[in-house]
């Protein structure tokens, strides 16, 4: 950590960058996001298994460009957000310093885009065994036990969109649930609106999601999101043979190929 | 049973259907219910919520005069779902309303004054409601100067009345158009409100000014009344501050502490000065 | 009427609450599934979880609904035909075992719903809703009812309030006449009071600011509403889950021959909030909407409803995504802890 943090303070000093985003100690024993703006709170500055927040959900933020060039405390689920958000245009990778941190604190630094793939490449995403098992057992599910287990968990959603604030690529000036001209998605918070919110935003993701779960994290009312998520992310790479290399800098959904073996498309 | 639902709007008939200038419009409108149509009373300054059933409410003034009983007017741009749905109703057919909310404009403290009124583009019916009832009560007031403005000549609504106030000899009119926005028959004024004004005579002794425009209009026509000496409080405005329920319960038309629905949306300057820029 | 005091013993509360069931009453109560605890609609004394500190959501979606239809309609070109909502048909309630925040926050409620008209809506649900509050035994480090004047046994708004005494027996305390009705309906389960020190029972939470130092030192422009909402994501879960916001929105479903109007909860947290049409926003970035929750709270209500916007039930801090912990800012602005 020591090295992240002389990094740190280097960039601010310098005035290379005018914010350092990266974790703290929160007030409840967990990890928060922390913006620095003055090196003599570097030491605020924390890695741990508690650091979970995606942080590149703050790079797009009207709030965040407004203070200046940022430097980001990177975790590798960040790191991801960055280079799926430099691959749709959000920012310039260049325009962005990253403090790579490892699970140990040790400081990655990258000298360009291919060089943050190539780490991301060689630290294959690992789901935890809780989500792995939920998602198994959702699968073995009757589509009618799949259905009632789903309107069960939308049930308890009251609309604050937590997951959508806390997604790094759910960064759309005007999301399609606020668009009323036409108004596709209802806003209210009854089974119909809230099955036609979740399904809606997982199909957005689809191909996109970085699987960071951030979302699941965030949701006061513990629906698992994540797990939408990750069984599109499944469905995403048995049907287009897509590995993750791959979709972290493209939007197979995007992509048409004359040979694609759907013959809808043709 | 309790039965006082303030929610529900008045059903009102839409009378007659008059365009003002590209997707802009003008509703008179009667209510269905004789009873609401007798019992309702308003003032100049105050608003409604205009509604299409399914799309929703949309908040605007009531843009007619206190002084002409029986109907009421109000003029829309066509910009948002429900002022679209609006724009797609005819003559006859029925919309909802709710109101009047807000505050007014004091008109019986002007009496033995002179009125100044300076309007811009759409937000000339605030002020069409207030000059109106000033008209009708035209031995009340001194000389009654309106300023209108707009960004082309076929961005000027109210075209008739225009011309009306225009032949009227207890009525000094200046009607300006953006430069560039004027036709070769165009006989007004070329030039920003702010500028066509201070290049005006004002008098501010004894003249109370209405400034209704959009907010960047508004930022450069305080000044130039000011420097012509108009006293804070002599100056009237309204703010628009986006509504839902009109009655300061839905929470999101407060500046600071003031609520525009509910202590406005009739200001002074002098007050909108002490006001945080939250508008 | 003048509050009295009784004795309900342990083993008569099941019996309590299920008579009240039976009556025909709809009960919610907390309980607890896998590890959320929630209000929930009640049947049985058996699904109550009372040895809480916090619930996830507030009861005030028992008076003020996420969504409430405030009319249907059926509509052609020529006719338009509003149908009332019935509000008789709104049930009798019962809230049991809702901590003395949650009690008093109905109080907030109905100053924003009776400012000036009266929203029959909420007031109706609220007259049919008794409040059995429970004086709380714990408290964690999110709990701040004691700095915004209120305290872990307050009857503040609490039709009966329990709290439990020596060998787990429960001092009623019936404050109201709503509270005595319910007592009436059980009156054979209750017993005289003993002469006990309720204080010693509940839990002692220090005072962590002064709400009037707080208030004094608020300020629109003077502070530093930046630092303290970076983090913020701008969603709504503050607002969602307090027990005090009440802002909302008006909505139609349905189309324009049939359909409802609809008013659900919205907050200022979203940036839509309060962007206009044309694209303007008075408070377009998140600081300015932090500013607002908390002058809204501190600032607005005691200046323009007398009462202040919180009940210091600490729920906000619990279910932000990002730590953002009100009562850390609130001691920060009122100048530490007194």
């Amino acid at each position: 950590m020591d090295r992240v943090k002389q990094k740190a303070r280097d960039l601010l000093d310098s005035n290379k960058v005018q914010v350092v985003i990266g974790y703290e100690e929160g007030t409840d024993g967990t990890a928060r996001p922390v913006f620095i703006m003055d090196s003599k709170n570097i030491d605020k500055l924390i890695f741990n298994d508690r650091c979970y927040h995606n942080l590149a959900v703050y790079l797009t933020k009207v709030e965040v460009e407004k203070i200046g060039r940022v430097a980001v405390e990177a975790s590798l689920n960040t790191l991801k957000g960055i280079v799926k958000l430099a691959s749709e245009g959000q920012f310039v990778f260049e325009d962005i310093d990253i403090l790579g941190v490892n699970r140990n604190g040790e400081l990655y630094e990258f000298a360009s885009l291919d060089e943050v793939i190539d780490y991301i490449d060689q630290h294959p995403v690992e789901y935890s065994p809780e989500e792995i098992s939920l998602l198994r057992k959702i699968e073995s599910m009757t589509r009618e036990e799949r259905w009632e287990y789903w309107q069960e968990e939308f049930s308890r959603c009251i609309r604050c969109y937590a997951c959508r604030a806390a997604c790094p690529n759910c960064y759309c000036d005007a999301c399609i649930v606020d668009i009323n001209q036409p108004q596709w998605i209802s806003p209210t918070p009854d089974a119909l609106g809230n099955l036609e919110w979740h399904i809606i935003r997982a199909m957005h993701l689809a191909g996109r999601c970085v699987n960071c779960g951030a979302c699941a994290k965030a949701c006061p009312v513990d629906i698992p999101l994540n797990i939408l998520n990750l069984k599109l992310a499944e469905e995403i790479s048995k049907n287009f043979g897509i590995s993750e290399e791959f979709l972290l800098t493209n939007y197979p959904l995007a992509i048409y190929d004359p040979n694609d073996k759907e013959n809808f498309i043709k | 049973m309790r039965n006082d639902n303030i929610y529900k709007p008045c059903l009102m008939r839409i009378e007659k259907v008059t365009d003002e200038a590209p997707d802009v419009k003008t509703f008179r409108l009667k209510f269905i219910d004789d009873v609401q149509a007798r019992n309702f009373d308003f003032k100049a300054g105050q608003f409604g919520e205009y509604s299409v059933m399914g799309e929703g409410e949309s908040t605007f003034c009531i843009a007619s005069p206190p002084t002409r009983k029986g109907y009421i007017e109000c003029t829309f741009r066509k910009t948002g779902r429900v002022t679209s749905a609006l724009a797609n109703k005819e003559e006859g057919e029925i919309i909802g309303f709710r109101g009047p909310y807000g505050n007014r404009f004091p008109i019986e403290e002007w009496k033995g004054k002179n009125l100044l009124f300076v309007a811009g583009g759409i937000a000339l019916p605030p002020m069409r409601c207030v000059i109106w009832n000033c008209l009708d009560l035209r031995e009340d007031y001194k000389d009654i100067t309106i300023v209108y403005g707009a960004k082309t000549v076929d961005d000027l609504i109210y075209k008739n009345e225009l011309e009306e106030w225009n032949e009227r000899p207890d009525v000094t009119l200046v009607t300006t158009v953006d430069p560039g926005g004027e036709t070769p028959a165009w006989k007004g004024q070329i030039g920003f409100v702010p500028t066509i004004l201070e290049k005006m005579e004002l008098k501010a002794e004894n003249t109370i000014a209405v400034v209704c425009g959009p907010p960047i209009m508004i930022k450069f026509t305080f000044p130039v009344l000011v420097k012509a000496e108009f006293k804070e409080a002599d100056i009237f405005t309204t703010l628009e501050n986006r509504m839902k329920c009109g009655f300061g319960k839905c929470g999101r038309c407060n500046v600071g502490s003031v609520y525009v629905c509910k202590d406005g949306p009739v200001f002074t300057y002098a007050q909108l000065k002490k006001l945080p820029a939250e508008y | 009427m003048t509050p009295q005091n009784k004795l309900l013993k342990k083993e008569c509360l099941p019996t309590f609450v299920e008579t009240l069931v039976k009556g025909g009453k709809l009960l919610y109560a907390p309980t607890k599934e896998n590890e959320r605890i929630e209000f929930k609609l009640i049947e049985n004394f058996s699904e109550i979880y009372l040895d809480y500190i916090q619930t996830t959501k507030s009861i005030k979606s028992i008076v003020f609904p996420p969504i409430e239809k405030l009319f249907e309609y059926v509509a052609d070109k020529e006719h338009v035909e509003i149908k009332d909502v019935n509000l008789n048909t709104i049930p009798e309630t019962i809230v049991f075992g809702a901590h003395p925040c949650d009690a008093a926050s109905f109080k907030v409620l109905n100053a924003v719903f009776t400012w000036d008209c009266n929203d029959e809506f909420f007031l109706t649900r609220k007259d049919k809703t008794t409040v059995i509050g429970l004086s709380c035994k714990n408290h964690d480090d999110y709990c701040f009812c004691t700095s915004v004047d209120l305290n872990p046994g307050s009857t503040e708004g609490s039709d009966i309030l329990l709290t439990r005494i020596e060998n787990d027996n429960y001092l009623a305390e019936i404050m109201t006449e709503k509270g005595e009705a319910v007592y009436k309906l059980v009156k054979n389960l209750f017993e005289p009071a003993p002469q006990v020190d309720k204080n010693a029972f509940v839990t002692q939470l220090p005072k962590l600011f002064d709400l009037n130092d707080l208030r004094g030192k608020l300020s629109f422009e003077g502070l530093s509403w930046m630092q303290q909402s970076l983090r913020c994501l701008s969603c709504g879960t503050c607002a969602y889950v307090c027990p005090t916001c009440s802002c909302f929105d008006i909505q139609d479903i349905g189309n324009q021959t049939k359909g409802k109007r609809v008013r659900i909860w919205d907050t200022c947290a979203l940036p839509q909030f309060t962007l206009h049409t044309s694209g303007h926003n008075p408070r377009h970035f998140q600081n300015e909407r932090w500013r607002q929750r908390i002058m809204h709270k501190f600032s607005y209500e005691p200046e323009r409803l007398h009462v202040y916007g919180c009940v210091g039930c600490g729920r906000c801090s619990r279910a932000c995504p990002v730590n953002i912990n009100i009562l850390e800012n609130l001691i920060e602005i009122s100048g530490g802890n007194k």
